[in-house]
């Protein structure tokens, strides 16, 4: 874990092998990634605890990855998911770790990415929780299997969250703090309602809406069969390798995007070659492929433009 | 000239050790001229443990007595006619159990519980802000607190089932508006919840709103503090008559006991710190209007460990001349007309009420703890606190500035603060363990299962719970009974991810040096600080957690009250550089010893270690011999200088690896 999340060349290079080597050698399916995300304060943390409660009554072994959004110009930050998930406390079945957005160092996205791999080789179930904010939803959307939604009743983030046009990425949608009532209850209706007048594809799975209370551990069963259904729809439709397949294309040249621009990648042949190179790529391995391609992108650069 | 008034109630927070060796100290302090008790009881005891749990180990006997069982109980009031006296009892989670074990040692001496007086602290909302000795979550918490005042109320009627506690607060950092704002929203919160009961009446509600009392901190800044308790008296007076319709001026007087502040008490040049001591005691005895009924002082020093007897009867006369030899208690009120005490005092009483509006607007106090509202304004202040020692805009002579001093006769050393021996924690467990085999032991199994059929059908904890006391039942399995119906809780820390605004010339200094130290790691320089044990003390893990978070560092901290083998499962897991202990308890020879076999379990024994907290000397030598790289105490003010200290030593050993 500490390998995979170290940026010095050196290092760097040693991790990517490994973590193309765990990706491609791990059994398909393997664990599922399973992504939370929703507003700061809807109640995340406390959900992954009471899943892993869950989780662990099921025999389950858990990895969990919680990334903090806050990033200051300091580069600090106070990791403080780990006080509301104490069911792990004391249980080797069970890893937590904690990482921050960083400026500097990789980036988050790439060290959110590789922690995913190293503990869905390892681990029976992959949490990952992360903050609601925009282009973290399409993030985690990439990484995980089954991306879960947690809105909280009455709030305006979930209106927000509608009005993004957001509301097709969700797989499943838990409104939490059902211990609230009535306002909860509305608060599910509401988002049934929403996502009737959404465009989704007549495909098999229609995300349900189930109500839950993290505090209380109510509606937990419930959720946790959510997303075992949901998996399972994926692995028997076969949907899950193209999946996965999908979001590691698009971490790829997102990766290479954010460090060269859309004019290094125009340099290799724009985005749209990228992708149909990257589909035609037989092996699984996705991480070694970035630094492969960010040589040829520097090569490039490199050459005057003829 | 106003007729000579009564002094207020004379008490030292005391007791250690063993039920019988505090029983005697009560008797002494007792025949010195203490006029009322004051019993402090061992964490477990707070917490809920028996002597014989692991959590327990280092810790009983240590900062208070350990009271497992009724005999306990019984041997700590033994000679001492409990209807007769006045005893205050710090307690909270466990509150309702160890009333009962009193009701139940009264009965064994014959006393009526309708002849008993005194105070159960009970005041759960500043345990999660501040004392961090809760158990259960919040709501089941507020429950019980108001089965103790419901039953109270009739059944020991000159009790005070509850003492609102703004002292905490302010230990923990508070500024006077939020003293007064959050011990008003307690208040509010315990009147509400009693008020919604059904077995209260709505004539009942005055009697209620007349038995509760306040536990107030005096601070160094006295005459503030002089207009801080007219305002909270005058707030109390217009909050019972308007929200709770209390007619009968006396039901609405403000009555209120006090500690003086301990926070300000320093480890350099302790023997200044009984001048504080006076000032801050002149700060809640001068007026007559708003005059304590209680009043304790800690000893000089306080900053260096637990005070011996000595030390407590220095203390002691303080309190005896103010009262009887100066002339205060002769006159009337002594600010009544002073334009400078009423402008102040409305300043704060508006501010104060602004700031209740807040809490109140947010769902009460309840809300505001489970949001980490208060606890995040808490952290902030003391945050603004202890930067301004650090910059010197904050003068405290001896530590930041008047440095220089002659050696001082009172003597510092091993010798000058009170040692709990090693024994009272065999000792204990081996009465515990004899009473367990005395007991008849299906009289306490039925009592216990009584205990929970009674609360889980919405029942007054405290009947089932004096049956229990009567049966044998230990504090730990009581606590345990009601654990299994409420389920246990961890509080927000308060340490929010927000990165404080200022940063000065030092910090930016420091934070190039952990960029530079994180580029040759390979990834942000990552510490752990963590609280094992029982110690709930988080002030210093707070302060430290901020400055190395301003400083550039990823922290992770967790809260208090974990156990050495959950700190190095963390510490393996978020794959820390450097792991920091705060411990305050005097346990620090036990757990950090705990703390490094585990780290060892983890393979992790190259994972340098530093650790803070009230720790003398000699143990301090003893800690580095065991390998910790770095030991810390309250001198250490300057933040900077320990940060810095701590790249070097996440550096030497990167360098080591
Ligand atoms: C404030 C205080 C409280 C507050 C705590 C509020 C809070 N949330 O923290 C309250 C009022 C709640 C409290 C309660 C109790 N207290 Co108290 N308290 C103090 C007091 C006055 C100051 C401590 C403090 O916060 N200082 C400010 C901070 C910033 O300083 P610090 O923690 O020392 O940290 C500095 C250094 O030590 C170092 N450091 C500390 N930790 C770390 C960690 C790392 C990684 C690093 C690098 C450095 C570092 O850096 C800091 C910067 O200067 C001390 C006496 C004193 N003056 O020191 C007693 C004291 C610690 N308390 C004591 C006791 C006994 C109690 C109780 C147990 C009493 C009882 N029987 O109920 C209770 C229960 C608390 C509990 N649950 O454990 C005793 C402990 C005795 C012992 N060690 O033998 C003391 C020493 C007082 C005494 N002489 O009796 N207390
Ligand atoms: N009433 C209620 N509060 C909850 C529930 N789940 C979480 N909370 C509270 O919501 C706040 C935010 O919780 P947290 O898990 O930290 O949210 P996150 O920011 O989404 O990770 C905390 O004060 C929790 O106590 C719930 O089911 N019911
Ligand atoms: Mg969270």
């Amino acid at each position: 874990m500490n390998l995979v999340d170290d940026s010095r060349p050196g290092r760097r290079e040693q991790a990517l092998a490994l973590l193309d080597q765990l990706e491609s050698e791990t059994p398909a399916p393997g664990a599922p990634r399973i992504g939370l995300t929703g507003a700061p304060g809807a109640g995340k943390s406390t959900l992954v605890d009471a899943l892993l409660r869950e989780l662990r009554r099921r025999g389950r072994s858990v990895g969990i990855v919680a990334v903090d959004p806050s990033s200051a110009k300091s580069g600090g930050a106070l990791l403080g998911d780990r006080v509301r998930v104490r069911a792990s406390a004391g249980d080797p079945e069970v890893f937590f770790r904690s990482m921050a957005a960083r400026e500097r160092l990789g980036g988050l996205a790439d060290a959110t990415r590789a922690g995913v791999t190293v503990l869905a080789a390892v681990f029976d179930v992959v949490l990952v929780e992360t903050v609601g904010v925009g282009q973290s939803e399409s993030d985690v959307s990439r990484l995980a299997d089954t991306l879960v939604y947690v809105a909280q009743p009455g709030a305006g983030d979930l209106l927000q969250f509608m009005k993004a046009g957001l509301l097709e990425l969700p797989d499943i949608f838990a409104v939490n703090k059902a211990d609230q009532g009535a306002a909860a209850r509305r608060t599910a209706l509401e988002l049934e309602a929403g996502l009737g007048l959404g465009e989704r594809e007549a495909s098999q799975w229609t995300p349900p809406v189930v109500l839950v209370s993290a505090r209380d551990g109510l509606g937990i069963r419930e959720l946790s069969d959510a997303i075992d259904s949901h998996f399972a729809s994926l692995v028997e439709s076969g949907e899950l390798a193209l999946r996965r397949r999908r979001g590691a294309d698009a971490f790829v040249i997102e990766a290479l995007e954010r460090r060269y621009g859309s004019f290094g990648l125009d340099r290799i042949g724009g985005r749209g070659a990228l992708e149909r190179r990257l589909r035609v790529e037989p092996s699984a391995a996705r991480y070694g492929i970035v630094a492969a391609l960010a040589r040829e992108i520097e090569e490039a650069l490199a050459k005057p433009r003829g | 000239m106003a007729e000579r008034e009564q002094p207020w109630v004379f008490r030292t927070y005391s007791g250690h050790s063993s039920a019988k060796a505090s029983n005697e100290l009560y008797r002494t302090n007792l025949a010195k001229g203490q006029t009322g008790l004051s019993v402090a009881f061992d964490l477990p005891t707070q917490t809920g443990y028996d002597s014989d749990h692991p959590l327990a180990r280092g810790e009983v006997g240590k900062v208070g007595v350990p009271i497992s069982h009724l005999d306990d109980m019984t041997t700590l009031f033994e000679g001492i006619p409990l209807d007769r006296m006045n005893t205050s009892m710090t307690i909270n989670a466990t509150a309702a159990w160890l009333l009962a074990l009193y009701v139940a040692a009264a009965e064994r001496q014959g006393v009526s519980p309708k002849s008993l007086s005194g105070t159960t602290q009970n005041d759960i909302v500043k345990e999660y802000l501040s004392r961090g000795t809760y158990v259960f979550p919040p709501e089941p918490s507020m429950r019980l607190a108001s089965d103790i005042v419901a039953y109270t109320v009739e059944a020991i009627p000159r009790w005070n089932p509850i003492n609102v506690c703004s002292y905490h607060l302010q230990e923990a950092g508070a500024t006077p508006v939020q003293e007064i704002a959050y011990a008003m929203a307690t208040a509010i919160a315990v009147l509400d919840t009693v008020k919604s009961r059904p077995d209260v009446t709505k004539q009942a509600i005055p009697k209620v709103v007349g038995r509760i009392s306040f536990f107030v901190n005096a601070g160094i800044r006295f005459v503030e503090e002089v207009c801080k308790v007219r305002a909270m008296t005058e707030l109390w007076d217009e909050l019972t008559r308007e929200r709770y319709g209390v007619e009968d001026p006396k039901a609405r007087l403000f009555r209120y006991g006090v500690q003086v502040n301990s926070l300000g008490l320093t480890e350099a040049q302790p023997e200044n710190n009984v001048i504080r001591i006076v000032l801050e005691a002149l700060g809640v005895t001068l007026g007559r209007r708003a005059r304590c009924r209680a009043l304790q002082l800690p000893a000089w020093n306080e900053a260096l460990g637990l005070p011996r007897k000595w030390d407590q009867q220095w203390s002691l006369r303080i309190q005896q001349i103010l009262a009887y030899e100066t002339d205060l208690l002769e006159y009337g009120d002594l600010f009544d007309g002073s334009a400078v005490i009423e402008g102040r005092t409305r300043e704060l009483r508006d501010a104060a009420r602004e700031e209740l509006d807040r809490v109140l607007g947010m769902g009460g106090a309840v809300a505001a703890v489970e949001n980490a509202y208060m606890k995040q304004r808490l952290v902030e202040s003391h945050t603004a606190r202890v930067r301004a020692i650090e910059d010197g805009s904050l003068r405290v002579v001896g530590l930041n500035c008047f440095r220089e001093a002659e050696p001082s006769p009172l003597g510092t050393g091993s010798g000058a603060i009170l040692k709990v021996d090693e024994s009272a924690e065999r000792e204990q467990v081996a009465r515990l363990d004899a009473f367990r085999r005395r007991r008849n032991a299906e009289e306490a199994r039925a009592a216990l299962r009584n205990l929970e059929d009674v609360v889980a059908a919405g029942g007054n904890v405290m009947p089932p719970s004096i049956r229990a006391a009567h049966a044998g039942v230990t504090t730990g399995e009581w606590t345990d009974a009601l654990r299994r119906l409420f389920g246990e809780y961890r509080a927000p820390t308060g340490v929010v991810a927000r990165r404080s605004e200022r940063a000065g010339d030092a910090t930016s200094r420091i934070r190039e040096r952990v960029h530079a130290l994180s580029e040759r790691l390979g990834r942000p320089l990552k510490i752990l600080v963590g609280k094992p044990g029982l110690d709930g003390h988080s002030n210093g893990a707070e302060q430290i957690a901020v400055k190395a978070r301003d400083v550039g560092m990823e922290v992770v901290y967790e809260g208090i009250r974990l156990s050495p083998s959950e700190i190095a499962q963390s510490a393996r897991d978020e794959g820390v550089h450097v792991i920091g202990l705060s411990i305050l308890s005097g346990s620090h020879g036990v757990l950090v010893k705990d703390v490094l076999d585990q780290l060892r379990k983890e393979g992790l024994a190259e994972v340098p270690v530093v650790v803070g907290g009230i720790i003398p000397e000699e143990d301090a030598e003893e800690l580095r011999r065991a390998g910790v790289r770095r030991v810390y105490t309250p001198k250490d003010f300057d933040l900077g200088r320990i940060m810095d200290e701590v790249v070097d030593v996440v550096a030497e050993s990167a360098a080591a690896a």
